[in-house]
């Protein structure tokens, strides 16, 4: 086996895709621009030589039908991974994925199981405005019944998706388009890492601990790690560590792994490019509250995320409202200079 | 349908223009994107730039907005789609909000806030969306109103062949031809939807003849040709003008970039451009004018400098345009006071 090979978070995709096709003739692809484009960001790159058209399928731009043709295959024992090309493009079929592929298994008293297999671009920082830029992971978090994985670099991308794909529950799988390694569009090369060329799984509801520290958690995903990171250097050489915590998915949430880092802290920054309100942000927020009889806070929650304002187009108004590396080192450091209020005592 | 002359020469200026705009955007929007300027290792850098993000050009595609906005006024409405600057400019949108727009200036359309994929322009009754086949509903709408208000006015959807097959194409057809909207369904099929050609995603030759489904007339029209498309939509505009309902035209027609700039359209074969091109609309146009005596050889190229001129202003008052204050982000998600531009009543 070859060490110290890097890939593209899509190229490892594409890979984990490409060997549990090989290991399990019931996996097969659908999407738009799956086919000989590879998909539009590179998810199924080279699957169509591999595999041939009846395994890699292109479609109309029928999300409906084939996001619910995927829940009817799987209920027949087929295994579908289908790609939605923008997470934002959910709006035209997302019946089909919240009210039958998310609930079909619990309405069925557990008899039908819905091994599917969503994968969707997500995130903006390029221009691409409010109907291409948006990360929406909270809006699939909140119905039950659907699994949300949101990888931050190669290596957890390809175990992340073989584990999807094995998975025997619906999973939405998302993909950050600046975190990729595409050749057409800037990425943090953090995301490009060493990936075995085994078969692997990285188990879903295990946080990654980035970089360990003492001072300040900052839990985050996807491209937002890679911020992260770049961020805790900065602040490392300010003898401030932060504990970068990757949750790398959302259901299941590793809830142990941020309450036992903010216990040892005792500051949590959580960074989010997803949406302010009822999101992400307020449910880790809410977490930490719940248990305030066994975590100590030296400074109140500080929560970075996307206004409640659509993606902006316009470059400056766009790098507003997204946090970026500077938003995060700047959070931090208001952060280690505030106390939370004391109860006079009784 | 006889096209008067002055019919004739509006088409052929917009047809100049919108061409000559789609070949200065091409260029622009390389800027900043290629080496060295760009992270190192990538081919192109589709955010970097005066204009960042995706851009759909319509060179090749101008007969299908001159042919239909011909027939249109102000009061009527427009809606298009992911590739929308020929609408935009047939409908009468003014170029110099509209280039700012797309270079995220403050001065913009929207300020800044919509881009390329989402120009709106109340004054003209123009909009778009990035979204595939959501012109549809929007045109129905913008129909059911004008019938309630009495108004004999017509809407027009611009949609592709690839939209033809999301449901938001059926239900719309429906709900206008049970309703008898004023809408007018214009697929511009240019039979690629990004890399997957029409014949691997639509189950007719013809998506016009889905219309016998919906009980409404669908018209084919197999030239990419601005007069033989303006004499074909003829009854169809006025059909809806006098109440009887919707009508879904079909254009065969040819787009000459990529999907976006940028594309590498390893899809398509090599040959492909270079074989629609032969089949340019606007010299075939000028040609006619010509032949019928309708334009000299000095009034074209008069034509041509107005037309590329305004172009040039534009793009230059665009980059003169200053960006939005950062902050500006956070307005605008809600409207404060009155509505501005033209309203319905």
């Amino acid at each position: 086996m070859k060490k110290n090979r890097i890939l593209t978070m899509a190229q490892a995709i594409s890979e984990g895709i490409a060997q549990e096709m090989t290991r399990d003739t019931n996996v097969f692809v659908m999407g738009e621009d799956v086919g000989s484009y590879g998909g539009i960001f590179g998810a199924t790159g080279g699957l169509l030589d591999k595999f041939g058209k009846h395994r890699i399928m292109d479609t109309p731009i029928s999300e409906t039908a084939f996001i619910g043709a995927a829940t009817g295959a799987a209920a027949a024992g087929l295994r579908p991974i289908v790609e939605l090309m923008f997470v934002d493009f959910f709006g035209v079929c997302m019946d089909q994925i919240y009210n039958h592929l998310a609930k079909n298994t619990y309405m069925s008293g557990g008899h039908v199981s819905l091994p599917v297999v969503i994968t969707t671009a997500i995130g903006g920082g390029y221009g691409d405005a409010a109907q291409h830029s948006q990360c929406l992971y909270s809006i699939f978090a909140h119905i039950p019944g659907i699994k949300v994985v949101v990888p931050s670099n190669a290596y957890d991308a390809k175990g992340l998706m073989i584990q999807a794909i094995r998975d025997n529950n619906p999973v939405i799988f998302m993909y950050h388009k600046g975190i990729m390694g595409l050749p057409w569009m800037a990425f943090f090369e953090g995301s490009s890492n060493a990936v075995p060329e085994d078969l692997y799984v990285v188990p879903f509801g295990k946080a990654s601990f980035v970089t360990e520290g003492s001072d300040i958690t900052i839990v985050t995903i996807s491209q937002m790690v890679q911020k992260a990171v770049l961020a805790a250097n900065i602040l490392k050489e300010q003898s401030i560590h932060a504990e970068v915590i990757d949750l790398r998915t959302l259901v299941p949430m590793d809830t142990e792994s941020v309450l036992k880092s903010v216990r040892k802290t005792g500051r949590l920054l959580i960074v989010d490019e997803d949406y302010l309100g009822f999101g992400l942000s307020g449910e880790i927020s809410a977490v930490i509250a719940e248990n305030l009889d066994s975590v100590s806070l030296k400074a109140p929650i500080k929560r970075l995320a996307v206004p409640n304002v659509p993606i902006p187009y316009s470059r400056p108004l766009e790098q507003f409202v997204i946090p970026q590396v500077s938003d995060i080192v700047l959070a931090a450091q208001e952060l280690m200079l505030k106390k939370v209020a004391l109860l006079e005592p009784q | 349908m006889q096209v008067g002359k002055e019919k004739l020469l509006w088409m052929f200026e917009k047809m100049v223009q919108i061409r000559y705009y789609e070949e200065t955007m091409a260029s622009v929007y390389m800027e900043g994107k290629l080496p060295p300027a760009i992270q190192k290792g990538l081919a192109f850098d589709i955010g970097a730039g005066p204009v960042p993000g995706e851009m759909h050009l319509a060179a090749g595609q101008e007969p299908v907005a001159v042919g239909i906005c011909a027939h249109l006024s102000d009061d009527d409405t427009v809606v298009g789609t992911h590739r929308p600057h020929h609408f935009a400019i047939a409908k009468g949108v003014p170029l110099d909000p509209m280039t700012a727009e797309m270079f995220g200036k403050v001065t913009g359309l929207g300020k800044g806030k919509g881009g390329h994929m989402h120009l709106f322009d109340n004054a003209h009754k123009f909009s778009c969306s990035g979204i595939i086949g959501a012109s549809m509903p929007i045109a129905c709408g913008a129909a059911l109103a004008a019938k309630k208000l009495g108004k004999n006015w017509v809407s027009v959807a611009f949609f592709g062949e690839g939209a033809a097959n999301q449901g938001a194409f059926h239900e719309s057809l429906n709900l206008a031809a049970l309703w008898k909207l004023p809408v007018i369904f214009v697929c511009e099929d240019n039979q690629w939807a990004i890399s997957v050609p029409k014949p691997k995603a639509t189950s007719v030759e013809w998506i016009a003849d889905r219309a016998a489904g919906y009980g409404i007339p669908g018209i084919r029209v197999p030239e990419n040709d601005a007069v033989h498309i303006y004499e074909a939509v003829a009854p169809a505009i006025s059909r809806a003008r006098s109440g009887e309902g919707p009508t879904l035209i079909e254009i065969k027609t040819d787009r000459y970039f990529g999907h976006f700039q940028g594309d590498p359209e390893t899809y398509r074969p090599k040959d492909e451009v270079a074989h629609l091109r032969k089949n340019d609309p606007i010299p075939k146009l000028s040609q006619m004018l010509k032949d019928k005596g309708f334009l000299t050889v000095e009034q074209e190229s008069m034509i041509l400098k107005k037309m590329h001129g305004q172009v040039d202003a534009a793009f230059d008052f665009a980059r003169k345009s200053a960006y939005p204050d950062a902050k500006d982000a956070l307005q605008d998600v809600f409207v404060n006071g009155h509505i501005t531009g033209r309203a319905l009543v």
